[in-house]
């Protein structure tokens, strides 16, 4: 997959993203008095029909980074550039078009979906907001389509959201995202609310649709064995930014950031056997504050290598060849 | 020698609004001295609810342990009067939850609340309850520990709270700890630091480890048994290695399948079992995990399995005869 067509134009290409919130202080009179740099300097490109795993511990800026490419958060800096249109600064009416190619998968289905609709109603709802089919009947056959392409008989449709179990109300999530027939899906977290034997279920589905109708996925995820299964390249970001970048082989055969090769060892392989002769890589110490990120390379605090240079100069994004990108002094 | 714990028929059942449920299903386990006994199961197979049995901690109503013994020590927990049981709790058997943000109390320090069970079991004075806490909180590799005695648990970061818990766990010098999902709500470089810190703690103290899970990759590394639950039941239970190596029951087989793994190889298809766990008020008479079953026959779904043995206290409750080491949902 990695050698596909290079004039191929990318459907995203993500440049020096940053998103930062700022931390208002003050009783009466509020005022900025620091920001938190929840994604700070992420950049990528993804090409059609890939799927990019963004992976990384909680307070890493990967679901900020989802939610920033969909616009649904307000840009600080970089850009966003989508089937070649910048869409860094579009306004709400610029982005209406685009949001019917770019829809977002999320972690709880329960907490997105409104009780109070049937089934039929909540996949019907965006497009009725999209304009797409003017009349009733043609949106409920197309809501019943879209059930059996995520494998629920679309007689479920005047069902309620509470009647379903987690497996399907993430089936019906999903049908919902696809009603727009979009290209690009933002997965956060969306098997991780599942129990296992569900999660296999959910995703061989969004690896069947990606098969079937040409999907490009982000996928966000912190479980490194389902981003693993899931993604052609992978990024893991720590602290708002992306430390690695590489194919899916290539990260987990030879991961050359430090923090890549803390989180695979932390990753307990199933097999008593294996673990019993597996070397136990201890990372120190936790995520720091994402308002006061260490200097130097954010990571420094918990590294095992760490020099000087670490502590004062903020390493770059280095490309290593084969398209395995790094950013650390010592890879 | 006598086990440290020995569960037989244990059976908790809990009356909803639907029927009443059996959230626990004649249970029966051991548990040796210095062992670490990993309960592994989706939502709703009642690992939580056998750990909350075993501290006697089930709401009452609407729950309730209708049936079994739990023998601890030689001794019954379910013929032991409210105060007795409360002696035993934080004292001999101590518990550690999943969100140690609910389980710790937001308006006291951290300090009282890991010095409380040497105050109350040992009758300790506070000062030297606050002092032990001190102790205690360096033994779990709190950085500047004699300090933070005095902070309150928002003043500390998730893997610092569930350090703060076991601290407290280990108080007394416990024979038996019962950890419930300890480290579902942390990150996983969290994750290991903590449950290598369990197991380490554990190995010193030689206290046994009741480890409840749902991650087969935890279990895989930190437990010498497993037992399986499905829908309130064992479905199979032996040592990591047998279980790991020659799984004998399909739902069993099936968990193993449909994990994806680090190691795995890379463009096969998930194997998934299909369908969902089942509903707990409207349990077939059969097997539990029959309509999910790929291999069951027409008897699964009138009669029940028990447990029965297949060689070296490995013991799984299916009707259906394997071959071993090969999966049958792959």
């Amino acid at each position: 997959m990695l050698d596909a067509n290079v004039a191929d134009a990318p459907l995203l290409v993500v440049e020096d993203l940053k998103v930062h919130f700022p931390v208002m202080a003050g009783t009466l009179f509020q005022k900025q008095v620091a920001s938190v740099k929840a994604v700070d300097g992420v950049s990528f490109t993804l090409k059609r029909g890939e799927t990019l795993g963004l992976v990384g511990e909680s307070g890493c800026g990967k679901s900020t980074t989802g939610l920033a490419i969909l616009r649904m958060l307000d840009i600080t800096g970089g850009r966003v550039v989508f089937d070649g249109q910048d869409i860094t600064r579009h306004d709400r009416a610029a982005m209406r078009p685009i949001r019917k190619r770019m829809q977002m998968v999320y972690q709880d289905p329960f907490g997105s979906l409104n009780p109070r609709m049937k089934v039929v109603d909540l996949i019907a709802e965006p497009m009725i907001v999209h304009d797409i089919l003017p009349n009733s009947a043609a949106r409920s056959d197309r809501a019943r389509e879209l059930l059996a392409l995520v494998g629920l008989r679309p007689d479920m449709a005047d069902r309620y959201i509470h009647e379903f179990s987690g497996g399907q109300r993430q089936r019906i999530g999903v049908a919902r995202a696809l009603a727009m027939s979009p290209e690009l899906l933002i997965c956060d977290e969306p098997v991780s609310a599942l129990d296992v034997s569900i999660q296999a279920q959910i995703v061989n589905l969004f690896q069947d649709l990606q098969q079937s109708l040409g999907l490009t996925y982000v996928f966000v995820a912190h479980d490194l064995a389902v981003v693993r299964h899931i993604s052609d390249r992978i990024a893991v970001m720590y602290l708002g930014r992306i430390v690695e970048i590489a194919d899916r082989e290539t990260l987990y055969k030879r991961p050359q950031h430090p923090y890549t090769q803390a989180l695979l060892a932390a990753v307990p392989i199933p097999d008593p056997e294996i673990e019993a002769n597996r070397p136990q890589v201890a990372v120190t110490g936790e995520v720091p504050s994402a308002l006061r990120p260490p200097p130097g390379c954010r990571f420094h605090t918990r590294c095992p290598r760490a020099t000087d240079v670490c502590r004062v100069d903020e390493p770059a994004l280095r490309d290593l060849g084969g398209g395995q990108m790094v950013s650390c002094h010592h890879a | 020698m006598a086990k440290l714990l020995e569960v037989r028929n244990l059976t908790t059942r809990f009356r909803t609004e639907r029927g009443a449920v059996m959230a626990v299903d004649d249970v029966s386990f051991e548990v040796d001295a210095g062992e670490t006994l990993a309960i592994v199961g989706e939502s709703g197979s009642g690992k939580s609810v056998t750990a909350l049995s075993l501290m006697r901690l089930i709401p009452n109503p609407p729950g309730e342990i209708v049936a079994g013994s739990i023998l601890f020590e030689g001794q019954d927990l379910l013929k032991l009067s409210d105060a007795e049981m409360q002696a035993v709790r934080g004292d001999r058997i101590a518990m550690i939850f999943q969100e140690p943000m609910t389980s710790l109390n937001p308006s006291l320090t951290v300090g009282l609340q890991v010095g409380e069970p040497v105050q109350l079991h040992r009758g300790a004075s506070w000062k030297a309850a606050f002092a032990k806490a001190g102790e205690l909180l360096s033994r779990v590799r709190i950085p500047d520990a004699k300090a933070r005695v005095d902070a309150y648990p928002h003043q500390f970061s998730g893997g610092m709270r569930q350090r703060a818990m076991i601290a407290m766990a280990l108080a007394c010098q416990p024979k038996l700890i019962i950890a419930d999902e300890p480290t579902t709500a942390l990150d996983v470089t969290v994750q290991s630091q903590i449950l290598s810190l369990l197991k380490e703690l554990t190995r010193e103290t030689g206290a046994a480890l009741i480890l409840i899970t749902h991650d087969l990759g935890v279990v895989a590394r930190y437990a010498d048994r497993v037992s399986v639950m499905y829908a309130g039941r064992v479905v199979e239970t032996g040592t990591a290695r047998e279980i790991y190596k020659k799984p004998q029951h399909p739902y069993t087989r099936g968990l193993m399948a449909c994990v994806p793994r680090l190691d795995g190889a890379l463009g096969d298809r998930l194997v998934p079992i299909e369908g969902a766990p089942p509903d707990l008020t409207r349990l077939p008479p059969g097997c539990a995990f029959a309509p999910r079953c790929s291999v069951a026959e027409p008897g699964c779904l009138t009669a029940r399995p028990v447990l029965e043995d297949v060689g070296g206290g490995h013991r799984k409750a299916c009707f259906v005869a394997v071959d071993s080491g090969v999966p049958v949902h792959a």
